[in-house]
């Protein structure tokens, strides 16, 4: 008896270290990168860094603004294209579509959800970086490599849309039907329904989907260092071409030894980017309260 | 009532549209890639390593990328079974659910899900130094394995509590301790812990961003863990910058190889679901 | 019958994938007056309940054959129109639900939908229908607080009052009065009585008691069949098929 009871307490402690130690996680990584930032953060003030707009790092000139600028215009490119696009698919699939063609498209929606991001920067690079450069480009600027805010947007988009739709659908599958039925037996087209009913009560599962869809773009690596160009100017236009911070860390990592506070200032990006995450994490589950407070 | 009609007529058509836009793409994607990888897919890719000179287009394989992100997968996902599954117990069947350190390491757990996989990468990298490690298949495995922990924590956390309420006052009731509970709940979620497992592993085969500088790159199968390990993503997106068709067409290649054992991986695991939800 | 059919079912037959919900269902449904469905769970209550306002409809595999005549206008005809046929038809649901939004918007959701009256008129119509239902002094200081805070009999009226407020002919009930406790049932019960007047009800109950106390027609249904159709009393106190006598008298359930 004494054993059992001395095993179930042993274990319980073993399990409860590693549940510390794993949720500590967001703590270590953010110590251990500001740490690794802190030389570049002696020289120069956290200020300085995001808002100036020259990157020459062999003359000592760290500008993050340029990266972080490409970052928000390729993420918010992708939302713009996804969201819209995913919002309307999951409310076919859910509310219009054929059983027939429900079973046949979720499926593989799903199954494209667990492509890998380098699949889609090489659908990016031989597909879509063609297409802007010759067909969408042309009529906007004189000239472009395709590599583009825009190339950039699309395939991040592409690549979020399994994600927003299957979540969406599951949310609005948890919606009872009875809810439908009442608007509809008040006269209320399925259209309607949907805009003023359903929507409204699935809003902070859709919510929650476009936050998950944002972080996913915004922190996306190899997928936009394909096709977003890299050069490091604040774009001005979505023909322009972008260098998003994940972009920045990953090209540069092989020669960052080689120059003074170079290594420095890349981790700062890597930091950069996990408090950015975080914050936005905090305010969308803020939000989310906020609303489903409201919703209930 | 024209009006009321109109509006539903225009929403309809957007929904279609989109519907096939979307459709489309996904479809385009999958198509690119067989289409442009299948006339250089043979079968050295799979069974040899890289010739001298095979990234300018002379004779060899990818073997070492293929078994290199085997290895980091498999070895991420192994160390992450033995981090997620206790965490996952500990927190549904140890700790009561109203337990504050519980819903405090819930919401830990979904932050560091939408933590980028460079920033694991970039940490991961950073302890490297600290600790004195080479990039290595090691360090790949390190970086992966965090980076699939809050995965397979979130997914496992899912699945545990589907399992019906009763199961725990049923045994509780028999006087079980936590741990004789959390076996019975072990093997009441195992299809739950395969599932966790292929996600994990799927999306330890396919990422870049973590294994870029810490697994480094190799031309050999490595055969310790401290030696530098190729993996195929990576691999793909060296290829896809060279100059030279050849070795371009190699990367679409292994995108294909690398998109079939993913589609395999997400097959089975959709269909274990199915079946458990069934 | 004594007073003109307002809903007449013909040969209606109603197929989900290959079972047969509702067979060769004939009937006609007096207009303003209260006309109970009746009949073990499963029995097909619900189904034909639904099949008065086109809620069969979005059923995947669904095959609905014969006709559902309202005002002698087939509802199941080619030019039918489902939205104004809806209109026609208040649903009360088994459970209250709220749509997400306050207590005005719930009960203004109809009349706007079907037309854009004035801030004025609005007023005017969520206050007339709260006090149809006798809501009006529990809820006037918070209608624009969510809907969904209100107690589950005061949903339910709720309910009530916004299905009244796009001006229907028929009421539909299906067990509206199942997750009430006996006062809001009770409240329900009393408010169906007094809406007679106006509108044609259709209820399905499994309570035999609350069948006796509001309808004036009771109809039996047993595996998809109409067995028995006629005043309420007669049904409750001396039916004619043998069926009908068993379930009365609480042998099959
Ligand atoms: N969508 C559906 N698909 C297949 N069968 C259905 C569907 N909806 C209902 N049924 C079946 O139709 C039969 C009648 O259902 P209905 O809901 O009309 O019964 P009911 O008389 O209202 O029962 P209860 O008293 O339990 O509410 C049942 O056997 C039910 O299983
Ligand atoms: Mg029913």
């Amino acid at each position: 008896m004494k054993i059992r009871l001395l095993k179930d307490k042993v274990i319980g402690t073993g399990m409860l270290a590693l549940s510390v130690l794993s949720v500590s996680l967001v703590l270590l990584i953010g110590i251990g990168l500001y740490l690794r930032s802190l030389p570049i953060l002696q020289q120069y003030s956290v200020w300085e860094l995001v808002t100036s707009s020259s990157w020459r790092p062999m003359k000592g000139e760290f500008g993050f603004f340029p990266f972080i600028m490409g970052t928000l215009w390729v993420t918010g490119m992708s939302i713009l294209i996804a969201v819209p696009l995913c919002l309307f698919t999951a409310i076919y699939l859910s509310e219009y579509a054929p059983a027939s063609f429900k079973r046949f498209f979720l499926p593989l929606v799903n199954m494209l959800a667990g492509i890998p991001p380098v699949i889609y920067g090489v659908w990016g690079v031989f597909f879509i970086i063609p297409i802007v450069q010759r067909y969408i480009a042309p009529h906007f600027v004189e000239f472009s490599t395709g590599y583009t805010v825009l190339a950039g947007g699309i395939v991040l988009a592409v690549m979020i849309f399994p994600l927003i739709v299957s979540i969406v659908v599951e949310v609005l599958s948890t919606i009872p039907k009875e809810l439908r039925e009442a608007s509809l037996s008040l006269g209320a087209t399925k259209w309607e329904t949907v805009k003023k009913v359903i929507l409204r009560k699935a809003f902070p599962g859709i919510f929650a989907a476009i936050v998950l869809a944002i972080s996913r773009a915004f922190g996306e690596t190899i997928a936009v260092l394909m096709v977003c160009g890299n050069v490091p100017i604040a774009p001005q236009s979505i023909f322009d071409p972008a260098y998003p911070l994940p972009a920045l860390l990953a090209n540069n990592f092989g020669e960052m030894m080689s120059v003074p506070l170079y290594d420095s200032a890349l981790m700062f990006s890597a930091f950069a980017l996990l408090i950015i995450i975080l914050i936005f994490n905090i305010i969308s589950r803020a939000i989310l309260q906020k609303i489903e407070i409201r919703n209930a | 009532m024209r009006r009321r009609k109109l509006e539903e007529w225009i929403a309809k058509a957007l929904m279609l549209f989109s519907t096939a836009f979307v459709g489309i793409c996904l479809f385009l994607i999958i198509g690119t890639v067989v289409v442009k990888g299948l006339p250089y897919l043979d079968w050295d890719m799979v069974t040899k390593i890289p010739d001298g000179g095979y990234y300018f287009g002379r004779s060899g394989g990818m073997l070492n990328a293929i078994i290199g992100s085997l290895y980091v997968a498999g070895g991420a996902t192994v160390l992450g079974m033995c981090i997620s599954i206790p965490v996952a117990l500990y927190l549904n069947v140890y700790l009561k659910k109203s337990n504050a350190f519980a819903r405090f390491a819930k919401l830990a757990f979904d932050v560091l899900f939408g933590v980028p996989s460079i920033v694991y990468g970039a940490f991961a990298f950073s302890l490297m130094v600290y600790l004195g490690v080479r990039a290595s298949l090691l360090g790949g495995i390190i970086a992966v394995t965090l980076l699939v922990i809050p995965i397979m924590v979130r997914t496992l956390d899912e699945v545990i509590t589907n399992v019906p309420k009763d199961l725990k006052e049923a045994t509780l009731a028999m006087g079980a301790t936590r741990w004789e509970m959390a076996k019975v709940y072990l093997l009441q979620i195992k299809t739950g812990i395969l599932t966790a497992v292929l996600l994990a592993f799927g999306r330890g085969v396919g990422d870049v961003a973590a294994v870029m500088f810490t697994a480094g790159f190799s031309d050999n199968i490595p055969v310790s863990l401290h030696e530098p390990a190729a993996t195929l993503p990576l691999a793909i997106f060296f290829q896809l910058g060279s100059p030279i068709p050849e070795v371009q067409g190699r990367a679409y290649a292994s995108a294909l190889i690398l998109t079939v054992c993913i589609l395999i991986i997400v097959s089975v695991s959709t269909i274990l679901t199915n079946k458990k939800r069934k | 019958m004594t007073q003109t059919p307002h809903i007449g079912v013909k040969n209606l037959n109603v197929r989900i994938g290959d079972s047969h919900l509702l067979k060769d269902i004939n009937i006609n449904i007096p207009d303003k007056s209260v006309t109970s469905i009746i009949g073990p769970s499963g029995c097909g209550k619900t189904t034909l309940l639904k099949s008065f306002n086109r809620l069969l409809d979005d059923i995947p595999g669904v095959n609905i054959t014969g006709n559902v005549l309202v005002d002698g206008e087939d509802i199941y005809g080619k030019h039918a129109d489902v939205t104004q046929i809806r209109k026609k038809m208040g649903l009360l649901a088994q459970r209250p639900f709220p749509l997400p939004m306050s207590i005005y918007d719930n009960i203004a959701y109809g009349p706007r939908i079907h037309g854009a009256p004035s801030k004025k008129e609005l007023n005017a119509l969520v206050e007339h229908y709260l006090k149809a239902v006798g809501l009006w002094e529990e809820v006037k200081g918070r209608l624009h607080g969510s809907a969904s805070s209100l107690s589950i009999g005061q949903q339910q009226r709720l309910c009530l009052a916004r299905g009244l407020a796009v001006e229907p002919e028929i009421i539909l009930g299906d067990e509206s009065t199942s997750a009430l406790d006996p006062i809001s049932t009770k409240i329900i019960e009393d408010l169906i009585i007094q809406l007679k007047e106006k509108y044609t009800i259709v209820l399905v109950t499994h309570i035999l008691r609350q069948a006796r106390r509001v309808s004036d027609y009771i109809i039996f249904v047993y595996m998809g069949e109409i067995i028995e159709f006629g005043p309420t009393e007669e049904i409750l106190l001396n039916p004619k098929e043998k069926l009908t006598k068993e379930y009365v008298k609480g042998f099959i359930s």
